[in-house]
């Protein structure tokens, strides 16, 4: 039988404010354990939440970027459960009246559209981090992390593949990139995804029983996270037997999910309006100010890059599904003034370089003033598209100036026709048999004797000018 | 005239003109909450930061760089509010040795003003109680009768004011915690606006109902102090952006025209025929000076109870979760897993009285329940805050007793919750409908227990509340009466 797989998510993406949602920390990663935290965040007796209006502009963005509708009176809601990490035993969020409702995002998967419904966005403060220390058989509290901006995007279960799943991460990382409002870093834990999963017969209106699955912390890992669960519940309902509603784990070394608790161990969350918060009202000006606000999205993009800049349309969309990407292709333009070269480096050996050291295009870290000074390079001629590749590929790992560094390097042109026919000259006198070769009609020797001229001249020379020049000395 | 009969107001004024010396006031004040041990009022006396406060304020006064009406006081504050360094313990195991790196943004406000912290009041275990009984510290005694409660929660802070062992004091009210212990004690106290005066930094009951509030031996105290406590506090997003103060200065004598409603339902079965004939003379007294006493009906007073235990517990089930073991406060030493370290910590460091509601607000808000009870007493909340605008389409001030009897016995109401819980009827609708409302002393029963009149205002009215009471107070003398045991004291 042909299964269908039926994929919702519930992503939390950490938001950059610089200070936490209910007090006037930090949000900074990293830094030594409990020194970015304060007597609210903590939850000392007698302390209370002040929301971060922050916080609320940068969820309303995100909810106008995916089509939300904006609830105006919102209000915030204790979730109530007892673990280390949350000290005060409840999770401040929101289930009643959460901010954003009933959006859209657009994806497309092998050419083919369509719209993933957005749920709801709310928002809610992130907990702390446990450390466990197998030395000496003790779990520490860093408490640094309690509450950092968090907002959940629910979708409801519109995909139907792991490939739809990415196309809708890609889409939703983007706009997010794009509005500044997350940095989305899903090694740092900044972009987070459970998927809720499940497999019914091809055809079937009724969904089956769904596992969600927590702790992917990669595009990869979600991939495989997903293809694991959907053969694993395929293969139960081969076998006759049921799938459970449960919360899996993934384990991405072991390449396996694992129960973790069953609906019938489900908490009791114990939901209720927080008192401590009185209820936001979001007005028409409001709203209205965000969106004037708001950078160019990547639709606008796209439309722009293909008539104004002339890009083709695969280029585009790989170049504005990533904020980094459009950013580094916008700045590197506007010095060059030539979107076709740098939209040609960035699809060719910038994805090159991404793919063989394993990196995303957030991490990009070199300047696009460097990286137009190379393309100026070929430009001007001082460097031949070969060394310029060599070149790029230092530009790419340590950010250097290419200026300074073809100088230091000597990788200029040699543009002294003189010495290069000097060169040739001597390539010549040592590869007699080469020559009678060509001279018989055999092409192949021609290109031996380039081949041996660049070498000797150590790939500085045009290889238009080699070419001419073997040409007339052997004529 | 001995100086613990002075006023707040009238010690200041001595302060100021040098009569008396802030060290010297202070020293005799922490005699005096010493020398009242028999009553169990203070949980943590702090002797050595009063003195060098006092020696500060004296300094300051001195060189004549302060004027606020109240500076050089010595007072005391209720355990629930949070002093920086100075324990902080709720009345409970589970806090016995807490000590806030903050203080309480009422505490900021009291040091700004020059007043002098001398102790920590015993309190029922976490506000939860209505004889401070419940207090890890041991039950407070009634200076009128120490074979009687104090009324609860704030059964320290009242008792204090009523043994002449501090000027004034700040209690907290979430259902009657400032007023009924006042009406035990034979003092005054007010319960402000819902949002009138900052919760932060005060240890959360039910955080919707809770407000801090002032205790004392007059209107005109009550009035000095919450002009210094009162006011909007960026720290606590539920405290209102209102013009506050201003009300000592308010204090104008006359009610000619006062609206006047007398709750009929206030006053039906179970109400002590003493209390009600005290609390009726009360009105008369307030007719005789202008106002006009009419009696209505205020509908939905029988749901007030179970809204307000529902409401209540529920949040402090919520609220109390903190308590855990692993970052303040008491801690279970061998647990053998995570649950068990919960299980033990909480079932060691809180009390009966605070476990049973902790229980009560779990239930209410489970899942399958949360419709049933919950939602239907916020409905109910909504529906009693309803029927008071009504009320105050018509009437100023609604008048009634603040409980059903005086004090009780002590042990009287221990073993029998839901009589206890009864005997909030007056008072915590006033809380479910966020109003301010005030009581004074306005008799005695014949065993010789004060008797006190509540006084409910509208929303931000607590001018019009203290203005009565003053009022009433340079018509009466009940206020002035002091326990026979601090006539034996002197």
């Amino acid at each position: 039988m042909n299964y269908e797989v039926v994929i919702g998510l519930e992503v939390h993406v950490e938001l950059a404010t610089a200070s936490k949602i209910f007090c006037g920390c930090t949000t900074a990663f990293g830094g030594a354990p409990n020194t970015h935290c304060c007597p609210v965040c903590t939850g000392m007796p007698g302390t209370l939440p002040v929301l971060n209006r922050k916080v609320v502009e940068f969820t309303i963005a995100a909810g106008l970027a995916t089509d939300c509708n904006i609830t105006r009176n919102c209000k915030f809601d204790r979730k109530n459960y007892f673990y280390p990490d949350l000290p005060k035993a409840y999770q401040v969020s929101q289930l009643y009246f959460p901010i954003c409702r009933d959006g859209d995002v657009e994806i497309e998967t092998d050419g083919v559209k369509k719209k993933v419904h957005i749920h709801e966005i709310h928002m809610e403060e992130d907990a702390g981090k446990l450390i466990h220390d197998p030395w000496e058989d003790t779990t520490l509290v860093d408490y640094n992390r309690c509450g950092v901006p968090l907002i959940e995007i629910v979708s409801d279960p519109d995909m139907r593949s792991a490939n739809e799943v990415m196309a809708y991460l890609q889409a939703l990382k983007a706009r997010l990139e794009y509005l500044g409002v997350s940095d989305c870093k899903m090694q740092e834990g900044s972009m987070r995804a459970d998927i809720n999963l499940s497999v019914r017969p091809m055809g079937a209106t009724e969904l089956g029983t769904r596992t969600e699955m927590k702790n992917m912390n990669s595009f990869k890992a979600i991939g495989r996270a997903i293809e694991f669960e959907a053969k694993r519940q395929i293969e139960l309902l081969e076998d006759s037997k049921k799938v459970t509603q449960q919360t899996r784990r993934w384990d991405d070394n072991k390449g396996v999910s694992m129960a973790m608790r069953s609906k019938e161990n489900a908490q009791d969350y114990r939901y209720f309006p927080e008192p401590d918060l009185t209820p936001i009202y979001i007005s028409q000006e409001w709203i209205d100010e965000i969106l004037a606000a708001q950078p160019e999205m990547p639709k606008a993009k796209r439309a722009r890059y293909i008539s104004e800049l002339g890009l083709p349309e695969y280029d585009t969309d790989i170049i504005t599904g990533s904020k980094h990407l459009a950013d580094l292709f916008e700045k590197t333009t506007v010095l060059t003034g030539q979107p076709k070269e740098v939209s040609n480096w960035i699809m060719g050996e910038m994805m090159k370089l991404l793919n063989e050291n394993e990196k995303q295009p957030e991490d990009i870290d070199f300047s696009p003033e460097n990286f137009a000074k190379l393309i100026q390079l070929v430009e001007k001629g001082t460097i031949n598209r070969n060394t310029a590749k060599k070149v790029f590929a230092e530009v790419f790992l340590q950010n250097i100036n290419p200026e300074q560094y073809v100088k230091d390097k000597g990788l200029q042109m040699i543009s002294d026709e003189g010495a290069v026919r000097s060169t040739i000259e001597k390539v010549l006198a040592d590869n007699p048999q080469s020559v009678s070769d060509f001279q018989a009609g055999k092409q192949k020797a021609f290109g031996f004797l380039v081949g041996q001229a660049m070498k000797e001249l150590r790939g500085k020379a045009d290889p238009a000018m080699i070419n001419a020049l073997i040409k007339e000395l052997l004529q | 005239m001995n100086l613990r009969d002075l006023t707040a107001l009238q010690l200041a004024q001595k302060l100021q003109k040098r009569e008396v010396g802030v060290v010297e006031v202070t020293a005799d004040l922490l005699g005096a909450i010493k020398g009242a041990k028999n009553l169990n009022i203070a949980v943590t006396v702090c002797e050595k930061e009063a003195l060098a406060q006092a020696e500060q304020v004296q300094k300051r006064l001195d060189a004549g760089e302060i004027h606020s009406p109240l500076a050089g006081v010595p007072m005391a504050v209720k355990d629930n509010i949070c002093t920086r360094d100075i324990n902080t313990t709720c009345g409970s195991k589970m806090l016995e040795n807490f000590k806030p790196p903050y203080n309480a943004t009422v505490m900021n406000k009291l040091c700004e003003a020059d007043t002098i912290l001398c102790a920590k009041m015993n309190m029922d275990e976490f506000a939860m109680g209505s004889t401070t009984e419940t207090s890890y510290f041991g039950q407070v005694k009634n200076p009128w009768n120490t074979n009687h409660v104090p009324g609860g929660s704030s059964g320290g802070s009242a008792a204090t004011v009523a043994a002449r062992a501090a000027y004034f004091t700040l209690g907290s009210d979430t259902g009657g915690s400032i007023r009924q212990p006042a009406s035990f004690c034979g003092v005054t106290g007010i319960k402000p606006t819902y949002g009138r005066v900052s919760r932060y930094g005060l240890i959360a009951y039910a955080s919707s109902l809770d407000q801090i509030g002032p205790i004392a031996r007059t209107a005109e105290d009550a009035a000095a102090v919450l002009d210094i406590i009162s006011g909007y506090d960026r720290a606590d997003s539920t405290s209102l952006n209102q013009p506050a103060g201003g009300f000592l200065a308010a204090l104008k004598g006359d009610i000619k025209g006062l609206k006047v409603g007398i709750p009929r339902e206030y006053f039906a079965q179970g109400l002590d025929e003493e209390v009600k004939a005290s609390v009726l003379a009360a009105a008369k007294q307030l007719e005789s000076m202008g106002a006009q006493v009419e009696e209505f009906s205020l509908p939905m007073t029988k749901y007030a109870i179970p809204t307000y235990y529902i409401i209540a517990s529920a949040e402090a089930s919520s609220n109390l979760s903190r308590y855990d073991g692993i970052k303040y406060g008491y801690r279970h030493e061998k647990p053998e897993d995570l649950i068990d370290l919960y299980l033990k910590s909480r079932s060691e460091g809180f009390g009966r009285e605070v476990k049973r509601r902790i229980m009560l607000g779990a239930f209410a808000l489970s899942s399958g329940y949360y419709d049933a009870y919950y939602k239907k007493a916020l409905q109910a909340k909504a529906l009693i805050k309803k029927a008071f605008d009504d009320a105050f389409e018509k009437y100023d001030i609604i008048l009634s007793p603040t409980a059903p009897t005086a004090a009780l016995k002590l042990g009287e109401s221990l073993d029998d919750p839901l009589k206890m819980y009864l005997g909030d009827i007056y008072t915590v609708s006033v809380n479910l409908a966020g109003l301010p409302a005030l009581v004074a002393p306005c008799g005695f029963t014949q065993s010789g227990l004060p008797i006190g009149v509540q006084l409910i205002g509208k929303p931000l009215e607590e001018a019009a509340l203290l203005n009565t009471a003053h009022a009433y107070q340079q018509a009466t003398d009940f206020h002035k009466k002091a326990p026979l045991s601090v006539e034996v004291m002197k």
